[in-house]
């Protein structure tokens, strides 16, 4: 759906990156990990050619961007920022309908298209369609803002840390409706974070970005536990990965745990490794949950 | 307060003309403003590279001078409606294409990217996206604009462009209060009325900025086609000779009014400032101004004097006036000074002015050359024990600078006293309060303004007087000692009195030598 070939690109003379080489499924949620930096969001900006590549190529649908028309393309490809970048002098039923208009499409229809989602993203239009930007809390408005890429019915999505701006609890509930219709609607998603959680919490597959180049590309499972080198061994580790642990329930683990059936994929013995040698006390909590859960299941 | 009140009354038709001249002015000036200004302010954000210099080019517009603005335009397109309001949308400029920049570049990088992202062109983007949210700012900018325009609107009446200006300018040159207020209180209401509508517009929705532009707009373009059409009809009929004429002399009794009396003649005539006016003559903007006969531009411009054969002006004959205390103190005083008897004449002073005027030498350096030519400064400088200082004054004009340099030098040179120079007093009324206060000794006085202070007669005596000048210096000079013991020292011999001027080629042309061949035109 989605090919990075050979892709470089400096910025003031320094290469941020190097040899990028990513096949990006149709329908797969795709997460660019990496500390900020990395150049994972330049990598996101090359797909909607907001930036361009100094050389290589990306092809979408097996065509080169350069060969697509750039408004259609864009058209096509629906793109969620942290900031949100809502309109503020439109209201909340204008913001989601401007692509429609601007592909020319009838107010009749465009009427129908916000309401449905709108509700999508549990926004009433009922309720939220007439109020502005600004009386929209953060949650409310990356909602407005994901229905607003959403509406046009793209095939693509991209997202640039859409959710790192909201407060812990908003944040896992959106994530998880986002992933459920990503997934209703065969949506292809790439997302930028440097949340580890927030990554394997979601992502089909993750690509983990290094000094400008790509450590690893896999499943959550195998970036866990097969790490392919020290650099992603100590990225997974590091104090971010835990403070993101500590911000979620323990009930959230459980839950990611039995929804990502990671037992059933993998060797049970290296998720016991990967949580004893992390050494906090919530970890052991973890554990403990692990196997009770494990004692219940066989 | 009573008598502004009447003042209003009595001129309500005056004052309702200059007022609509005045926002017609403004409005013109500001609709021109706002179309270029909002083009040049999205130019310069969409080309970044002409940013600088754009923006620098409109600012220093800003820094110039309003008068000298109009000076400046004034070679290109001479006087009346149309330079002045060039100007103003000069000085209306910067605020709006400043703000409208400030307001473009302001708006938040994240929703002009969502935006771009979405599929939205480069105009697409403009038009729903960067100026309705620069709006605001474009706003404020206008308004800025409009508080401007109406303040530098004021001196458009210096180049006959008309407006509320006509009365302050008038009011001042005339010393009446009343006339400065009725033209001052009314501009600044103008100026609080157009800030108080535009932040009331300012601050609402789009939709009544819309339509208010459009009122804006539709408004000033019906108004700019009736007048078009109307000066169409009338410009076929443009054969006679327009004068240009200062305020001053337009409404003194003893100016036009009474010139076209005593000559029995009228003609078409714009209203001026005095510095322009010359350039006006010379630029064919207007075909008769009144000068004085030994002002520089006279020469500078080669125009020729109307001679005043019905001795219509008064002599203005320039003596040395001193405090006769002071002169009986010092008696070398009045010796060294009356060496100047009828040493300058019309044309040495003439040229003097020329030199100050347009080749821009020092009063002090010109006056030196002068004496020196005349050989009054061939004996070696005393340098005696300087025992008491004598304070010279004069009004604030070449002439007169230039004359107290002169008496500066005589006295130095013949006698053991000291000088000191007080220039630049703002009219004959505060010099003369100065010598009574003894802090002036001394100045340079025309018998011609000294009788109008001094003389309260019928016009039949008056014009008896004037076609003598000798009566009127010695009428001058008793009635100055007798009512403030101010003595007049002999006469300089030059005349600078009122001068009906013309362009040399056209008063050839039509065969014009003295005020009386104007009648027949």
């Amino acid at each position: 759906m989605i090919s990075f070939e050979n892709i470089e690109k400096s910025f003031y003379q320094q290469l941020v990156l190097k040899r990028i080489n990513l096949e990006i499924q149709e329908g797969e949620l795709m997460v660019l990990l990496g500390a900020s930096g990395s150049g994972k969001t330049t990598m996101l900006r090359m797909i909607n050619a907001l930036e361009k590549p100094d050389s290589g190529s990306i092809e979408i649908s097996n065509k080169k961007i350069a060969e697509h028309n750039l408004f259609a393309l864009r058209k096509q490809i629906g793109y969620v920022i942290q900031k949100v970048g809502l309109f503020p002098h439109y209201s909340v039923f204008d913001n989601v309908a401007t692509i429609l208009r601007l592909k020319g499409e009838k107010e009749g229809l465009i009427k129908q298209k916000v309401h449905k989602w709108l509700d999508r993203v549990g926004m009433s239009a009922s309720i939220y369609g007439h109020k502005y930007p600004a009386q929209l809390s953060g949650g409310e408005a990356q909602r407005i803002g994901l229905a607003r890429a959403l509406v046009a019915q793209p095939k693509m999505i991209l997202l640039d840390e859409p959710f790192s701006a909201l407060d812990p609890i908003s944040r896992v509930k959106i994530r998880n409706e986002f992933r459920k219709i990503q997934q209703e609607e065969h949506l292809t998603a790439v997302m930028v974070t440097h949340d580890v959680l927030e990554a394997v919490s979601m992502a089909d597959r993750i690509c983990l970005l290094a000094n400008g180049e790509i450590q690893q590309v896999g499943t959550t499972q195998e970036i866990i536990f097969h790490p392919k080198n020290e650099l992603i061994k100590k990225f997974m580790k590091g104090d971010q990965f835990q403070a993101s642990l500590a911000s979620v329930s323990l009930y959230e683990i459980q839950k990611y745990i039995k929804e990502q059936s990671i037992l059933e994929n993998i060797d049970s013995s290296s998720v016991l490794d990967f949580l004893q040698n992390s050494d906090s006390k919530f970890h052991s909590e973890v554990l403990d949950a692990f196997y009770k859960w494990k004692e219940a299941n066989t | 307060m009573n008598s502004f009140y009447d003042f209003l009354i009595k001129n309500k038709a005056e004052v309702f003309k200059q007022l609509m001249e005045h926002i017609e002015l403004t409005l013109v000036s500001l609709c021109i403003a706002i179309l270029l200004g909002t083009t040049i302010g999205i130019l310069i954000v969409i080309y970044q590279r002409s940013t600088k210099t754009v923006l620098s080019i409109v600012n220093t517009m800003q820094t110039i001078p309003s008068l000298a603005l109009l000076g400046f335009l004034l070679p290109f397109f001479g006087i009346g409606v149309v330079p002045a309001i060039i100007a103003l949308f000069l000085y209306a400029l910067l605020p709006i294409v400043r703000n409208t920049f400030t307001g473009i570049t302001e708006v938040d990088a994240a929703v002009k990217e969502s935006a771009i992202a979405m599929g939205m062109k480069r105009s697409q983007l403009l038009f729903k996206v960067e100026l309705p949210l620069a709006l605001p700012y474009i706003m404020a900018g206008i308004r800025t604009a409009s508080v401007i325009n109406v303040g530098v609107a004021t001196l458009s009446a210096f180049i006959a462009a008309g407006g509320l200006g006509k009365f302050i300018l008038q009011g001042i040159q005339l010393n009446n209060t009343n006339m400065i207020l009725a033209g001052a209180i009314p501009a600044s209401l103008l100026a609080l009325f157009f800030d108080a509508i535009l932040g009331k517009v300012q601050k609402s929705s789009l939709k009544i900025i819309r339509w208010f532009s459009f009122i804006l707009f539709g408004g000033v373009l019906v108004y700019l086609l009736i007048s078009g059409f109307q000066k169409l009809n009338f410009s076929s009929d443009k054969k006679e000779l327009l004068g240009g004429f200062p305020s001053e002399f337009v409404y003194r009794e003893d100016g036009l009014k009474g010139l076209f009396k005593a000559y029995d003649f009228e003609m078409d005539y714009v209203e001026m400032e005095i510095g322009l006016m010359y350039q006006a003559l010379a630029n064919k903007e207007v075909d008769v101004i009144s000068g004085f006969s030994t002002d520089g531009r006279i020469r500078a411009y080669n125009l020729k004097t109307l001679e005043d054969n019905r001795n219509y002006f008064p002599p203005y004959q320039a003596a040395p006036v001193a405090r006769r205390t002071i002169l009986n103190e010092y008696p070398e005083l009045r010796k060294s000074l009356a060496q100047l008897e009828n040493q300058i004449s019309n044309e040495e002073m003439t040229v003097m002015n020329y030199q100050v005027d347009e080749e821009k030498k020092q009063p002090e350096e010109v006056a030196q050359e002068f004496l020196k030519n005349k050989g009054f400064l061939s004996k070696n400088k005393k340098s005696e024990s300087k025992s008491r200082t004598i304070k010279i004054g004069s009004k604030a004009f070449t002439e007169n600078y230039i004359l107290a340099h002169i008496f500066k030098m005589v006295i130095e040179e013949n006698t053991a006293l000291n000088v000191e120079l007080k220039l630049g007093f703002g009219g004959t009324k505060l010099l003369m309060d100065a010598m009574k206060n003894d802090e002036i000794d001394i100045y340079p006085e025309y018998t011609g303004t000294a009788l109008l202070l001094l003389l309260e007669t019928n016009e039949k005596e008056r014009r008896d007087l004037f076609s003598n000048p000798d009566k009127v210096y010695d009428f001058v000079n008793t009635e100055s000692q007798n009512q403030f013991g101010f003595e007049w020292l002999p006469a300089l011999g030059f005349n600078n009195t009122f001068a009906i001027l013309m362009r040399h080629e056209q008063a050839k042309e039509l065969g014009l030598g003295s005020i009386e061949d104007l009648s027949d035109y």
